[in-house]
């Protein structure tokens, strides 16, 4: 295969695999169908393996294709798929421009206990105890949790401020979001791995992706009885040493013609450096050639847009989280008393959700309603970041099923929507002595008006009042009767989790008495 | 500019209706209306939504009435629910859609057309089906999913609602046509018109702790009125409302009321639901404080058969 090809075509092609992730996890419009998440979805590989657990079948086998890919072609996955690797290597590229002068890749001896202690650990305590290892370190779940808490307030700030332009001139086209912002804790863990990742692959490269991760490690393991990989042509070679300084995986031994393939990520950089075309990438036993280099200023531009913009992003998240409207009022004095949180439709029960889930984010940016968030202990200490229904928040509409949809590990398997509209992810309560209806003597019935199934009706009271009353055989557990209700700092009427979720009965609904008029009665 | 010049002088406005309010002065205050119909109240029955509308308008002396060459109107339905036309939980589309051509037949400069859902808001503009059509007639739908489009107004004389947050294109625009659906109200018992005001505003919530039906006459007293109210009885909601279930909750009255005093309009429309007006408490309250008349009698109606 001609040198210069190759690297332009992972370039090419990584670029476009970003650009569709970055779209996925940014579209809050929710303009993207369904069925192209799951496509772009099918090939991560730590998703697709914990759904192939569960279901069994190739509709999960994309883990599949890409340890076959991985037997043909070396550690393709990371360079051209993975886009935690892609997003990394804009990053180190930034890092190489802004340090030029430095000589930061050449050969290095691999990490060889940290990395398969790591894999061997992950992969244990995957088995025999729960995904919490794996959802710190999937590489698809690290960069999902970095586009939904820390990219996507910067795409919204832009939308704002060219909503607020636009609005001025009575253009509503794109129309005013507004920045909800989770709790401060949870952005912890994607802080945490946004400065590891960055600073390792600003300074050494593709050094997270062979030290720590386990998926890179995997196929590191895989891709040594690789059929395809880079090779030295030794009689062209001259030592000049060039394709190890461009060595992002710093894994070319050039001096012994050596290249570590279960380091190679196969980005092609050292194959278009090369002066002599001693480098080629071919069948194991066969030979090689190479062009110049490309440039990009533009990325060092994008760069400090992005870090500037992500300040401001940060701030208004701060802002936001201030803004709760005061209410002049009793407060209420009973506090709901739960038993359970509220896992999301599709997830059948906590314990199923738990285990399967690895925390990508990708239904929480994707919920219209931002009625997901991630969980900072309602699960236990192992859940931490896995989605939880929070109902102060939002509430889960009556009409959606997207979160069931895309799931790429089947935590949340699809619903049909007369399904969903039926599956009972909790059960309503109602307090009577935080109701306003009692404390105040005022009317108010915010519950039972949003309540889709109307397990929240009202009876009468004293006088012209009336009360909720509550039937949780129908109540589905959405949640919009809790988010209505206007009583702090406890409400009136809360959810309360089902651990294992249930089918609530059909709403019966008779015709009314009314007929259609022959004379106004007025 | 617009908008700071409008504050101006609705605060000069604001302080003349209190000073006349604390006068005793309510019914010249509302002599003041908007437009010079002939009629108080146009009640019509028998017709398509669209067809109903026509006819009724023109006895109202057409939309020239109510909107002027080069205004810009905001036309306000009930869009709260993400639900289906037929469920009949929001404003009937066609309705919508043949009142934004007769505002730009009479020389609208803009329509603008919104809610503020209580569903996810893009879900309910498209499957109301209000969206489509009102964008096909020319007008403008307009967000009002977040807090950031909502202007700090005060309100002289309210009792429990002092001040409000409302929507800009309410204040932005020069006519506005208030377009509710009727419905049972699980807890008010009805909404129609002076219901419909809950959309236009930020915090509901707080409308629900401090008494709701004093909430709603308050709001009323806001001097952005009405031009004109359009009532749509054509498939009403007879319970389980403002969401409702599913068809059987539906009766087909093919019914519409078109009138400049809303407490007027909410009163027939009452009796329409087969509710005592007295028992809706917004009502007799919003006829105390002078908003509006509920004596049916005492108002110039016209009765249309189709």
């Amino acid at each position: 295969m001609t040198s210069s090809f190759l690297r332009k075509f992972r370039i090419a092609f990584s670029a476009i695999i970003f650009i569709c992730f970055l779209a996925v996890f940014w579209d809050f419009r929710s303009l993207i169908p369904e069925k192209f998440i799951n496509y772009l979805l099918f090939l991560q590989f730590v998703p697709s393996a914990i759904k192939y657990i569960d279901i069994k079948t190739m509709a999960a086998g994309g883990f599949i294709v890409i340890i076959l890919l991985t037997l043909l072609s070396g550690r393709t996955y990371c360079s051209f798929l993975c886009p935690l690797g892609i997003g990394q290597d804009i990053n180190s590229r930034i890092g190489g421009k802004i340090r030029k002068k430095f000589r930061r890749y050449g050969f290095r001896r691999p990490h060889t206990i940290v990395r398969y202690s790591i894999l061997a650990l992950t992969l244990g305590i995957a088995v025999f105890s729960g995904v919490y290892v794996l959802i710190l370190l999937d590489p698809y779940s690290i960069f999902g949790r970095f586009m939904t808490y820390l990219g996507k307030p910067v795409i919204l700030v832009i939308n704002n401020f060219l909503a607020n332009i636009l609005g001025r001139f009575d253009i509503y086209t794109l129309s005013h979001v507004e920045i909800k912002g989770f709790k401060l804790i949870a952005y912890i863990v994607p802080v945490v791995f946004a400065v590891l990742v960055g600073i390792l692959s600003f300074i050494k490269g593709r050094l997270y992706c062979n030290m720590i991760c386990p998926v890179g490690t995997l196929l590191g393991l895989i891709s040594k009885i690789s059929l395809y990989r880079v090779k030295f042509n030794e009689s062209k070679c001259t030592k000049c040493g060039r394709c190890s300084l461009r060595c992002k995986s710093s894994c070319i031994d050039f001096l012994n013609y050596d290249i570590d393939v279960s380091r190679c990520v196969d980005c092609f950089n050292c194959i278009d450096t090369c002066p002599e075309k001693a480098l080629s990438y071919s069948l194991l036993g066969t030979k090689s050639k190479a062009p110049e280099e490309t440039k990009a200023d533009e990325g060092k531009r994008r760069f400090i847009k992005g870090s500037l913009l992500m300040l401001l992003g940060i701030s208004s998240y701060a802002r936001a989280q201030e803004k709760t409207v005061p209410v002049p009022r009793k407060e209420s004095t009973v506090k709901e008393p739960r038993t359970s949180p509220v896992c999301p439709p599709g997830a059948g029960s906590i314990e199923f959700f738990t285990r399967n889930c690895t925390a990508c984010s990708l239904c929480i940016t994707a919920c219209p309603n931002k009625v997901l968030q991630p969980a900072t202990g309602q699960y236990g200490l192992a859940g931490f970041m896995q989605p939880v229904m929070d109902y102060h928040k939002s509430f889960c509409t009556y009409n959606c099923t997207v979160c069931t949809e895309i799931c790429p590990t089947g935590a949340l398997k699809p619903l049909m929507l007369e399904a969903k509209k039926l599956t009972q992810i909790g059960k309503v309560n109602f307090i009577k002595d935080n109701c306003i209806v009692k404390t105040e003597k005022t009317a108010c019935g915010a519950c039972s008006e949003a309540c889709p199934t109307k397990a929240v009706y009202m009876i009468p009271y004293e006088g012209n009042l009336v009360i909720p009353e509550t039937n949780q055989e129908i109540c589905i557990g959405c949640g919009h009767c809790e988010f209505a209700c206007p009583v702090t700092p406890y409400k009136a009427i809360f959810v309360d989790g089902n651990p294992v979720h249930q089918a609530a009965k059909k709403p019966e609904n008779k015709e009314s008495d009314i007929t259609t008029p022959v004379e106004f009665p007025f | 500019m617009k908008r700071r010049e409008f504050f101006r002088t609705s605060f000069g406005a604001g302080i003349a209706a209190g000073a006349a309010l604390s006068l005793g002065g309510y019914d010249k205050l509302w002599a003041a209306a908007p437009g010079n119909a002939k009629y108080d109240m146009i009640a019509i029955m028998g017709g398509n939504p669209d067809a109903m509308f026509d006819l009724a308008i023109q006895e109202l002396g057409g939309m020239e009435t109510f909107v002027k060459k080069g205004q810009k109107v905001l036309v306000k339905p009930n869009i709260g629910w993400d639900v289906v036309p037929d469920l009949a939980a929001n404003t009937n589309p066609l309705l919508v859609k043949r009142i934004i051509e007769h505002c730009f037949k009479a020389g609208a400069k803009e329509v603008y057309v919104f809610d503020h859902t209580c569903d996810n808001w893009v879900n309910t503009y498209k499957n109301s089906g209000i969206e489509k059509v009102a964008k096909a007639a020319g007008a403008k739908m307009v967000p009002g999913n977040s807090e950031n489009y909502y202007q700090q107004i005060s309100i002289p004389g309210g009792v429990k609602l002092k001040s409000a947050k409302v929507h800009e294109i309410l204040l932005d625009t020069d006519v506005f046509i208030n377009v509710p659906i009727l419905k049972d109200h699980n807890s008010t018992r009805m909404t129609a018109s002076l219901k419909n005001t809950m959309g236009i505003v930020w915090d509901r919530g707080y409308w629900h702790s401090n008494n709701l039906h004093q909430c709603i006459a308050d709001y009323a007293l806001f001097e952005r009125k009405p031009a004109l109210n359009v009532i749509d009885c054509y498939n009403v909601m007879v319970k389980h409302g403002p969401q409702g279930v599913s068809k059987e909750d539906v009766v087909q009255m093919k019914s519409q009321i078109l009138t400049t005093d809303w407490v007027a309009g909410d009163t027939a429309a009452a009796k329409m639901l087969g509710v005592d007006p007295q028992k809706i408490d917004y009502i007799p309250i919003a006829h105390k404080m002078g908003i509006g008349n509920m004596n049916l009698d005492n108002l110039n109606i016209k009765r249309i058969k189709m």
